[in-house]
């Protein structure tokens, strides 16, 4: 060989070397949307900051397979027309190895079909039942519900101890509050509950007491409320101007917002009484979550997003370490590899262990139904404390009774 | 499941929602009813007196006193917006209407993303003692803040009324809006009676949006909630109408509370806007409209 072409082998040598090496140190890119601004922007943010203290975690422990992790996050505004073409740039453009969903139902059904289609893993983030139809073998959940029926039977159960035989509903008019409606709606009946009332409402109602009117006039003893955020706080001020009559001994069931900070703190008193779902609430005794809740408050006072963060910032850190544990363990980003591991194997996180059914959605779900008590005015503190929601479901970390009727608990 | 009770307790709340329907267009009447302005921020300046509302809440101050409090300021706010409005769009000609439109989307999004940056996405909400609370009068419980929202309504059309009607410049302001050139003419100019009504107009909003905060939650994107139903209340009064603002206001309130209450909620928007669609096609100039 010539030793200009030696030279020219040795070059070429070297830069395929160095290019590996380089490819070798490119850091882990986990892709997501994100809601910022929109109806899910105060969940989102709380929840991203989650995420970000994961990152920042596994990457001072010296990032995964000796490679850091990257984080790419887009706002989706809440709008599920932006997110089939942020996970797309996700995919194409910023090359992204791993994918999380945006948090909520609405936002992540539509990219169901895009990840179905490449035959990707994506972790969800706190949606309901998007995969009952897609049925995408690499898809988890982390939210602690698998049916509808998981996240009422809680709620219908605590209601037929009070001897409850009619009862009411209210519920936006949205495909996901929908859902869940319909299925306390079936387990109602399978309980032998007789529907009084039952109204859907659209989700630009503005004042809620036209309704609480009818629902006291319609005399029920439980009250299911699915709700979203607004909606909560003007049906709970509703009902504490106009009251639900006496009749009723059970309150709340679905109501989203009251699990954030601003909403709990603003509400205050108005909150007593009320059983409603829930994620995670003082007194629940995962390990490492209390010290999780510690950080994780020091940074939300800087980030001025919700100072508790009891309900997404848990379950979203939760995210993070399935994906370690299972890329730690597999020592692959592929993600067929990884799906037949979360599959497989318990997860151990900081909201407890997860074991995955064949849809990808908790084999055992803990949605959790707490009735606010003595709860006091304008104090943020007071949540901290166990007791102030007593957890009435499930059963293995049940700490109180449920108390009725609903308008004495009150003290009205 | 019908009874008169129901009904009469369903008209009861359609007037008090009537009138706060009422109460959050009235500045709108003024600026897109009398002066064609297409103000679309009108909601985002609304959204932003309730967030100045409860900064003020803050150090004390009652969500009314602090809207009162807010008027001038907002006065002085609406002058300098419709004067950078009439130098960049209007001066300029037959395209102002287009340009402007997007003069104030642009505007109502500075507000929002504005209040996102600084209070975050989280709701809002104002404390007062008539906040939650509710009168009873013969086995009826009606919440304070509506009664508020009611009252204030009906101050305002009648401050409004009386002022267009009564005082010299009230009556420069609908004389602008009828014939501008006429006025020009007798010798007044009639931009700097636009500004005079602008800043009204948006004075007013600032009473409007402690109402917003009063009535509920308030969050940065709730202005596109109120863009649809304060045109509507606007249109439907016949455009620069103080009275028929109220009336149109509580048409709406009280088609809503009753359809809402007897035939089911998800029909309440439908009802509302069809019959802006019935009106119209029978009265195309609005229910008060000349």
């Amino acid at each position: 060989m010539r030793p200009i072409r030696l030279i020219a082998a040795a070059f070429a040598a070297i830069a395929m070397l160095a290019s590996g090496l380089a490819a070798a140190q490119q850091p882990i890119k986990v892709g997501m949307s994100m809601p910022q601004t929109g109806s899910l922007g105060a969940g989102g943010k709380a929840a991203l900051l989650a995420l970000q203290m994961w990152v920042e975690d596994v990457n001072a422990k010296g990032g995964l397979l000796g490679r850091k992790v990257e984080f790419i996050v887009y706002d989706d505004q809440t709008n599920p027309a932006l997110t089939p073409g942020i996970y797309t740039k996700l995919l194409d453009v910023d090359k992204v190895d791993l994918l999380i969903a945006p948090y909520g139902t609405v936002p992540t059904a539509p990219i169901m079909p895009l990840v179905k289609q490449r035959d990707l893993l994506l972790m969800g983030n706190f949606s309901f039942q998007v995969n009952r139809t897609v049925k995408h073998d690499k898809w988890f959940n982390n939210a602690p519900w698998s049916d509808a029926a998981s996240w009422s039977d809680g709620f219908i159960g605590a209601g037929q101890k009070l001897g409850a035989k009619t009862i009411a509903f209210l519920a936006a008019d949205q495909e996901f509050a929908q859902n869940l409606a319909n299925g306390a709606r079936e387990l109602a009946k399978k309980a032998g509950l007789q529907t009084v009332y039952d109204q859907n409402y659209p989700p630009a109602t503005v004042d809620f007491s036209s309704m609480i009117r009818a629902v006291r006039a319609a005399k029920p003893d439980i009250v299911f409320v699915m709700s979203y955020p607004n909606d909560s706080v003007a049906i709970v001020r509703a009902v504490n101007e106009i009251g639900v009559g006496d009749s009723v001994k059970l309150f709340g069931g679905g109501m989203v917002g009251l699990q954030f900070t601003p909403i709990m703190e603003s509400l205050g008193s108005s909150l007593n009484g009320i059983v409603n779902y829930n994620t995670y609430v003082p007194g629940l005794k995962y390990p490492g979550v209390e010290e999780f809740l510690q950080r994780y408050a020091k940074k939300a006072v800087e980030a001025k997003v919700d100072p508790l963060g009891f309900y997404l910032p848990p379950f979203n850190y939760a995210i993070g370490q399935m994906l370690e544990q299972a890329i730690t363990a597999t020592k692959s980003l592929d993600h067929k590899v990884l799906a037949d591991y979360i599959h497989k194997n318990e997860m151990k996180t900081i909201v407890g262990p997860i074991r995955y059914g064949p849809d990808g959605e908790w084999a055992s779900p803990r949605v959790v139904q707490a009735q606010f008590r003595g709860i006091v005015d304008k104090n943020t503190e007071q949540f901290r404390q166990p007791g102030k929601q007593v957890i009435l479901h499930p059963e293995q970390f049940k700490t109180g009774e449920v108390v009725a009727p609903f308008e004495k608990v009150r003290g009205k | 499941m019908f009874s008169f009770e129901l009904l009469l307790e369903a008209i009861l709340f359609g007037v008090l929602l009537g009138c706060f329907y009422a109460a959050v267009s009235i500045g709108l009447s003024v600026s897109f009813g009398l002066l064609d302005v297409p103000h679309v921020a009108h909601p985002a300046i609304m959204v932003f007196g309730s967030y100045c509302t409860y900064l003020l809440g803050l150090y004390g101050l009652d969500p009314i006193v602090a809207g009162i409090v807010l008027m001038p300021v907002f006065f002085l706010l609406g002058v300098g917006v419709y004067r950078f409005y009439y130098e960049s769009f209007e001066k300029r000609g037959t395209e102002a209407g287009v340009r402007g439109l997007a003069f104030f989307f642009g505007i109502a999004f500075i507000i929002e993303v504005g209040l996102i940056l600084v209070f975050g996405v989280d709701q809002r909400m104002a404390q007062a003692p008539y906040i939650g609370t509710s009168l009873s009068i013969a086995g009826y419980r009606i919440p304070y803040r509506l009664l508020v929202a009611f009252g204030v309504a009906l101050v305002l059309t009648a401050a409004l009324t009386i002022y267009f009607s009564k005082t010299f410049l009230g009556r420069a302001i609908k004389a602008v809006a009828q014939d501008e050139p006429a006025l020009r003419l007798m010798g007044a100019n009639p931009v700097r009676i636009k500004q005079w009504a602008f800043g009204i107009a948006t004075g007013v909003s600032a009473l409007a949006g402690a109402m917003l905060i009063i009535v509920g939650p308030v969050e940065p994107s709730l202005d596109r909630l109120y863009i649809g139903r304060t045109f509507c209340v606007v249109v439907l009064a016949g455009l620069g109408s103080m009275t028929g603002t109220l009336a149109a206001g509580l048409i709406l309130g009280i088609a809503e509370s009753i359809v809402l209450t007897l035939f089911g909620a998800s029909w309440a928007p439908a009802v509302a806007f069809g019959l802006l669609l019935i009106v119209l096609g029978i009265r195309p100039q609005g229910l008060f409209g000349r």
